[in-house]
């Protein structure tokens, strides 16, 4: 499978179809139309091209795959692509999602060009980060995400739109500045900004550990985003366009967690030992307090946006647990959340386009007049519950189990997660779907349209396979995860032998 | 087989529910409000074309319930044939089925893993499953969702057959999750009612709580044998002994931590004492419900779960104690509340929480056999109770008030029989199916030498006192004295259709003959032969072997307690119906204490439900709103927007205000060198 850059071809895909959208004259039905159909057979494409790689992944093998390698930027930074058991997944994530946000983007009218293009350029740059093997260029696929999303919250957003694209945007620009001065200080160190270089060879210094440790946690603690970073979030959902919320819950916050596997774990391993207390206290505080939070929302989306704040918080726990349950679990739990969450506000999105509110109280026994809608968001809530024969369970179990070898304290206070997501996503569900119907502004409420359905059902089916048969995914982490676990032991091991002679 | 055994409910479900109800072909469709009911309507207006669009009566053709009920009976006829098997040939047996969950040393399959214990359960759950399947025909035929609600039955019977079979920790976990998740949903089936709606999130709820316990008990097995699986878990359980394990704080015996954990799990899916509260409110769900999920089996789940474990915890002699503890004062309390209850089915929800409790005792003893034994009997005399309450409730048009009947034996005479003989099995009637398991529990109870069990052997005296005194109360209420109902209502009283009463026929065999047929291998001479391997002993229990040299005086006191109950009901209830009205003046703090069932429910609220909506909107408001964003990027933003503000008032434009700074400035500057150059 190396006679194409298939890596390439996948990233840079969504900007053809982009230029295509470009390209089409006029803003009557039938160029709207059109550009629709543009952007979501280019997606489709992307996807099923995509799926060449997994296809053609070899399992068995921790190295970067794909590999793709040219000069750029004279000797300082190269463009290097390729994906091991860490990234692929969430190559294939994106390109799945696309074409379900572009269906549920549907109806939008508003300046639909500019938005097409927005999430075409969007699914490029995700894609490129996930499949980066150059910090400077991950660096600026990663920054130049911000962008279309910030339009997209700022133009397509609702009420308080600047608000939340602002907060949005200086949040994690403010965390991104540090990296790029980490990114800085490590190629001066080292002399390349190469990724697979920096693997094979970790050598930083414990103390200069500790501080590139801290400025890339900025960047990516920001993105999960963790407690006490995280109050941008439920403000960009909101505000955001269902896609856009999709977008961001599915996609955008992975990418703090795929951070910390790239680069901090892997290249600061004994900083992410040191610093793992202080991860795990954090990574509590939100699952407890974001639970809480969420529990007296008032807002359908603002509540699973915090709820999404307490899934991250095992994703964080996981990764630092440093054990082989704790990093499958956590990327199993991004890879999921992806896709339920993604669900959940394709599933306010639905009723949002009917009602124009997103008000807890707006509704009620929804179920007698959306029998189909409710089966489909009862089926969200218990994966986001975290039931088991849902994807949502696997993942969490798997970081609360590493939790547990790691300190009994943390997964103690980590499974009183699960009482508490009971409690929110129940609440939720019963006061919006059941009950009887009696608001007359709900007296005409339709079903879900085929359209909406076309979106959901291949979600519902995915969590319900990957609940039951989560091998396909597991199997794919496998022997990069346990190569990167052997590298960091053998850091630590390095490391705890000099200090020993130091004594 | 046992594929067949526990795919075919699911496979039921899945068809029930996804064809069954016409969800599908409504998409996107506009219905008339008047139809009021989701799952039919939009055959009025078709455009879509559909060939049987045209049966749209008032109520569903029952297709889906004939499906389900008739997998389930093939699967119950298969579960008895596996059941026969195990009674004279007791190997276990392991069926791979699929993957599940690998990560790294920890490995857990879809696999099933049947031994006599595993025979026995599926036993009780496919009969009495299929039983409430076919009641339910009769039972749910005024009902709309009657698709739905057969997929849910079917579901859930799926979900206990996968705990019951499971191979390893975590296909329990999924199988004790997902009788939750049915419980849940079979609790607001009337999703209509609100009342109906928060019994079931709260049954969801409280049963996390449980869950929460055996999901730490799950991760301390991994964590001291590196695997979830129930062959290496026994196979190792011995080399445990005496290791302790770091938890929290402290240092604790690794065995007597596990089963600890895991028993918070049965407590919580067990109704037992602290975690009974949703146990009670699971009574909003329809009456087959009831009986098949909150008596016969996903309470029995906790029991299951000890006995299926029974090789840690006999081993871990502490745990024990504790588990006699809660059983027991488990089965004084509900038996107490039952006392005063006036709602039919809550007198006997009490009743199936306090025998649980019984059943616990005896787990705790180390008498496992005796416990499954009472768990089987149980399933048939609690199951018959319910549906016979459900035949009554069927008569009265709805109503559950026992204040509200009364007289109804010569009307049903046919419920009435039928409900005598469940009352006559569970209160322990010699030579029914009660007299044989629960005086069992009792005698292994007072023969055990744990420090609890003298206290427990006292406590199940109370309670069977108490347990006859209810049923026998619940029994005259209802049937004897004069109706007094309305006139209305008693004129429409009529015995149900023989769909509902013949599985109450079959349920009331059971309560008479499946003590006496199944004692001799439960807790009898054969008793070792026919568990064999499935539960563990160690080689000083002997306690079924002493169970049977109790003195005269041990045997005799249930039926003394029972007796003696049924006399004060008699008393209170048909000779002077007068005297408990005026008992319960005369003690009415005591009165108002058991009926607000020790006033749990206020108690809860006050400790936890209220604390965590206060703590939730604190942290939302004051946490996130004032705390994170008033002093980040709101509190940053408007300093910034304060200090521009001030910076531009500097920008006056007169010329003489620059000149001033800059004069200033200049004077600041040669000030700084004069005194630099000092030093």
């Amino acid at each position: 499978m190396s006679g194409w850059p298939i890596l390439s071809v996948v990233t840079f895909l969504p900007l053809v179809g982009a230029a295509f959208v470009l390209a089409i004259r006029g803003n009557d039905a039938v160029a709207l139309r059109n550009m629709r159909w543009a952007a979501l057979w280019t997606t489709i494409v992307t996807f099923v091209l995509s799926l060449l790689i997994w296809r053609y992944f070899d399992t068995a093998n921790p190295d970067f795959q794909f590999v793709e390698k040219l000069s750029w930027l004279g000797d300082t930074a190269s463009y290097h692509m390729g994906v091991d058991g860490i990234s692929m997944l969430f190559v294939i994530l994106t390109t799945f999602l696309m074409p379900i946000c572009i269906l549920a983007s549907w109806q939008v009218d508003k300046r639909l060009r500019e938005y097409l293009i927005a999430f075409l350029v969007l699914e490029t740059l995700m894609i490129g980060v996930f499949c980066a093997l150059d910090m400077v260029l991950f660096y600026l696929f990663f920054e130049g995400g911000l962008i279309p999303m910030f339009l997209i919250i700022g133009v397509w957003g609702g009420p308080r739109r600047v608000y939340a694209s602002f907060k949005f945007f200086l949040y994690t620009l403010l965390g991104s500045v540090l990296m790029l001065l980490a990114i800085i200080a490590m190629y001066w160190y080292s002399g390349t900004t190469d990724i697979a270089v920096l693997y094979k060879n970790p050598n930083f210094p414990a103390g200069m550990q500790t501080w590139l440790w801290l400025a890339f946690f900025a960047s990516f603690a920001v993105k999960m985003p963790m407690w006490p970073v995280h109050t941008w979030l439920p403000d960009a959902h909101v505000e955001a366009p269902t896609a856009g919320s999709v977008i961001l819950a599915a996609i955008l916050l992975k990418m703090g967690g795929y951070g910390f596997l790239r680069f901090s774990v892997p290249m600061f391993p004994i900083a992410s030992d040191l610093f793992a207390p202080f991860v795990f206290t954090l990574s509590i505080v939100a699952i407890v307090y974001t639970s809480l939070v969420a529990m007296m929302q008032e807002d359908m989306k603002k509540l699973i946006a915090y709820s999404s704040v307490a899934h991250m918080g095992f994703v964080t726990m996981g990764i630092f647990t440093l054990n082989r349950q704790g990093i499958d679990g956590a990327l199993f739990q991004m890879i999921s959340h992806g896709i339920v969450s993604g669900a959940l506000f394709l599933c306010v999105g639905v009723v949002y386009d009917r009602m124009h509110t997103r008000e807890i109280k707006a509704y009620g026994g929804l179920v007698n007049r959306m029998p189909l809608y409710a089966l489909t968001f009862m089926v969200f809530t218990m994966a986001n519950v975290g039931l088991p024969g849902t994807s949502g369970f696997v993942g969490e179990f798997l970081t609360l189990m590493g939790a547990f070898q790691n300190n009994t304290w943390v997964a103690f206070f980590a499974t009183t997660g699960v009482i508490l997501s009971a409690g929110y996503a129940l609440w939720l569900y019963r006061r919006v779907v059941f009950g009887k119907l009696e608001k007359t502004s709900l007296k005409h409420i339709t079903d879900m349209t085929p359209r909406e359905a076309l979106a959901l059902v291949p979600l519902i089916v995915l969590t319900i396979f990957f609940g039951v048969y989560p091998s396909p995914i597991l199997d794919v982490f496998g022997a990069s995860v346990e190569s990167l676990m052997a590298g960091v032991n053998k850091s630590l091991a390095a490391a705890g032998a000099i200090t020993a002679v130091g004594l | 087989m046992y594929q067949l055994i526990v795919f075919l409910p699911l496979i039921g479900a899945i068809l029930a529910g996804l064809l069954g109800t016409n969800a599908f072909r409504m998409m996107g469709k506009t219905i008339d409000a008047g139809h009021g009911h989701g799952a039919h309507g939009g055959g009025d207006h078709d455009d879509h074309g559909h060939d049987d669009d045209h049966a749209h009566h008032a109520y569903p053709t029952p297709w889906a319930a004939y499906l389900t009920s008739g997998l389930l009976v093939i699967s119950a006829v298969l579960s008895w044939v596996a059941f026969w098997q195990f009674m004279h040939e007791g190997t276990p047996i392991k069926v791979e089925v699929l993957r599940w969950v690998s990560s790294g040393a920890l490995n857990a399959d879809w696999a099933f893993r049947i031994d006599t214990l595993t025979a026995v359960m599926l036993v009780v759950v496919n009969t009495v499953s299929s039983l409430v399947h076919i009641y339910s025909i009769g039972y749910m035929s005024h009902d709309p969702h009657q698709p739905r609600f057969f997929a849910y039955l079917s579901l859930f019977t799926f979900a206990m057959l996968m705990l019951v079979t499971s191979d390893n920790l975590l296909q329990m976990f999924f199988g004790w999750e997902g009788v939750g998740l049915a419980s849940y949903l079979l609790i607001g089936f009337w999703y209509q009612k609100p009342s109906a709606n928060a019994a079931a999130i709260k049954a969801f709820i409280v049963n996390r709580v449980g869950d929460f316990g055996f999901a730490l008990g799950i991760f301390a097995v991994f964590v001291a044998f590196g695997s979830i699986e129930l062959d290496t878990i026994f196979s190792q359980a011995g080399a445990q002994v005496g290791k302790t394990m770091q938890f929290l704080n402290w240092q604790v015996d690794a065995l007597t931590l596990m089963c600890l954990l895991l028993f918070m799990g049965a407590m919580g899916k067990s109704a037992q004492f602290l975690l009974h509260t949703w146990l009670p409110d699971a009574m909003e769900g329809p009456t087959p419900v009831s009986a098949l999920i909150h008596a016969a089996t996903m309470v029995t789940a906790g029991v299951f779960l000890v006995a299926r474990m029974s090789p840690l915890f006999e081993l871990a002699p502490h745990a024990r104690e504790v588990v006699i503890v809660v059983g027991a004062v488990t089965a004084f309390f509900a038996a107490t509340v039952g006392l005063v209850q006036n709602d039919i089915k809550r007198v006997i929800a009490y009743s199936t929480c306090s025998q649980l409790g019984y059943m616990f005792v005896a787990l705790g003893v180390g008498a496992y056999g005796v416990a499954i034994f009472h768990l089987f009997t149980h399933a048939f005399f609690k199951a018959l109770l319910f549906l016979g309450s459900g035949s009554v409730i069927h008569a009265m048009s709805g109503e559950q008030d026992m204040r509200k009947m009364g007289g109804l034996a010569p009307h049903i005479r046919i419920t009435w029989v039928l409900m005598l003989i469940g009352t006559l099995a569970l209160t322990g009637f010699p030579y029914t199916a009660g007299y044989f398991s629960k005086d069992a529990v009792i005698e292994s109870a007072f023969v055990s030498h744990a420090g609890a069990a003298s206290f427990a052997f006292v406590l199940l005296i109370i309670a069977a006192f108490c347990t006859s005194f209810y049923s026998w109360r619940l029994a005259f209420m209802t049937f004897n004295g004069k109706p007094r109902a309305s006139q209305e209502v008693m004129s429409h009283v009529h015995e149900s259709p023989q769909v509902m009463l013949v599985p109450l026929y079959l349920l009331a065999i059971g309560a008479l003959l499946a003590g006496i047929v199944f004692a001799p291998y439960f807790i009898g001479h054969d008793e070792v032969q026919f568990w064999a391997s499935a539960i563990f002993r160690g080689a000083e229990n002997k306690i079924v072997e002493e169970m049977h040299h109790v003195p005269a005086w041990v045997k005799w006191s249930p039926f003394v307690a029972m007796v003696l109950g049924f006399a004060l009901a008699y008393q209170f209830y048909i000779r002077r119906p007068d005297l408990p009205g005026k008992l319960a003046e005369q003690h009415w703090p005591l009165y108002q204490f058991l009926l607000n069932k020790w006033y749990f429910d206020e108690l809860y609220d006050f400790i936890f439900v209220n604390p965590a909506k206060w703590l939730g909107r604190f942290l939302w408001k004051r946490g996130d709103g004032w705390f994170i964003d008033g002093f980040g990027p709101d509190g940053v933003s408007a300093r910034v927007v304060d200090v521009t503000q001030r910076v531009v008032r500097l920008q006056t434009g007169y010329l003489f205000h620059y000149a001033f700074a800059m004069l200033i400035g200049v004077a600041a500057l040669v000030t700084w060198f004069m005194f630099g150059s000092v030093h």
